[in-house]
């Protein structure tokens, strides 16, 4: 388990900051493990014969809600818990095996604050094996503008996603 | 949903369909598992003091939100049920394309979503493009929205879908299925 007590404020990120690279190498178990933890409980997450000989692929691969999850705690890491994520879009370009290793890396590609004074930073990051991109996402996350500020506490007209 | 055709889908766009509500309420023993899969420590879901000072309670990580949804694998008398994403499979078969890939989808985040929530969800068309061609095959591209929302009627997420449904070209090979 990773520990996430930091707090990142909007100030200290700059543009073109690279968020920690986190390695990972999946196994069959990791697969199955994110596939249930998702309720996803369709064969080719679980079964080799079945993704092998009805899929097409090599074997069992991450499905894309468990990548979801992936994505959020590559974020919450950088950010501690007082980032909360607004959007996230996902384009899927490949599929991640057990065997792999897989490598989350993003940089920041913007940071603002809106009109209700909530500061943000976007983020492009990619789960990669061997440098090919299996899975890229762009992200917006905000951040506390002062150790006094928590972005959880915005409701309503003052969330703006 | 019977079929549909080309000239019903001006109907379609931005009507809420198959709203439902999950079949349990958002509970924690799932946050930890999914947080387990991840190895993610965030204290939000592992620490009560750190969830009261900063979310005002346990809350669940944001990207669950479509997991709350996904029905389980068998249940007593259920003879049917709706797909996820039912309008997406209505609109592959009212148009006669066979085949389908998603090739984005983003997730916007409102009210946090906590342990013991009862969400409900709804399906909304949002555009559909005319005939096109690419390296898959002829068909379709669709934008459909899920919007999740609350006991309250708080919107917590709105999911969007880009898909693509086309029928293979003679010369298109196989499309490995990744979801």
């Amino acid at each position: 388990m990773s520990t996430t007590t930091n707090r990142l404020l909007c100030g200290d990120v700059v543009v073109g900051n690279h968020l920690p690279e986190l390695a990972y190498p999946v196994t069959a178990t990791t697969v199955v493990l994110g596939a249930l933890a998702a309720r996803d409980w369709r064969p080719m997450h679980h079964d080799k014969d079945f993704a092998v000989n009805r899929n097409g692929t090599r074997d069992i691969f991450l499905n894309t809600p468990n990548q979801a999850a992936w994505f959020e705690r590559f974020v919450t890491d950088w950010t501690g818990p007082y980032g909360r994520l607004q959007r996230m879009t996902f384009r899927m370009l490949g599929s991640v095996f057990p065997g792999d290793t897989m490598v989350f890396r993003g940089v920041v590609t913007e940071t603002g604050v809106d009109d209700t004074g909530c500061g943000w930073a976007a983020v492009d990051i990619s789960v990669s094996v061997n440098d090919d991109p299996k899975t890229t996402c762009k992200a917006r996350v905000a951040l506390p503008m002062t150790d006094d500020d928590n972005p959880w506490e915005r409701t309503g007209d003052r969330w703006r996603p | 949903m019977s079929a549909i055709g080309v000239a019903d889908i001006e109907g379609l766009i931005g009507v809420e369909q198959y709203e439902e509500e999950g079949e349990f309420p958002v509970e924690q023993g799932y946050v930890w598992t999914t947080c387990s899969s991840v190895e993610n420590g965030n204290p939000l879901f592992w620490d009560e003091e750190v969830a009261d000072a900063v979310t005002g309670g346990p809350i669940a990580p944001p990207t669950m939100v479509s997991v709350w949804f996904r029905p389980h694998h068998w249940a007593p008398g259920r003879t049917t049920q709706a797909l996820p994403l039912q309008v997406h499979f209505d609109l592959k078969e009212g148009l006669g394309l066979p085949e389908a890939v998603m090739s984005d989808n983003t997730i916007v985040f409102y009210e946090p979503v906590r342990p013991g929530d009862r969400l409900r969800t709804r399906q909304i068309l949002r555009s559909v493009s005319d005939e096109k061609t690419t390296k898959l095959g002829t068909g379709r591209f669709w934008v459909i929205d899920v919007e999740y929302h609350n006991q309250r009627g708080d919107l917590v997420a709105v999911e969007s879908y880009t898909g693509f449904g086309y029928r293979r070209d003679e010369r298109s090979g196989p499309e490995e299925e990744r979801s």
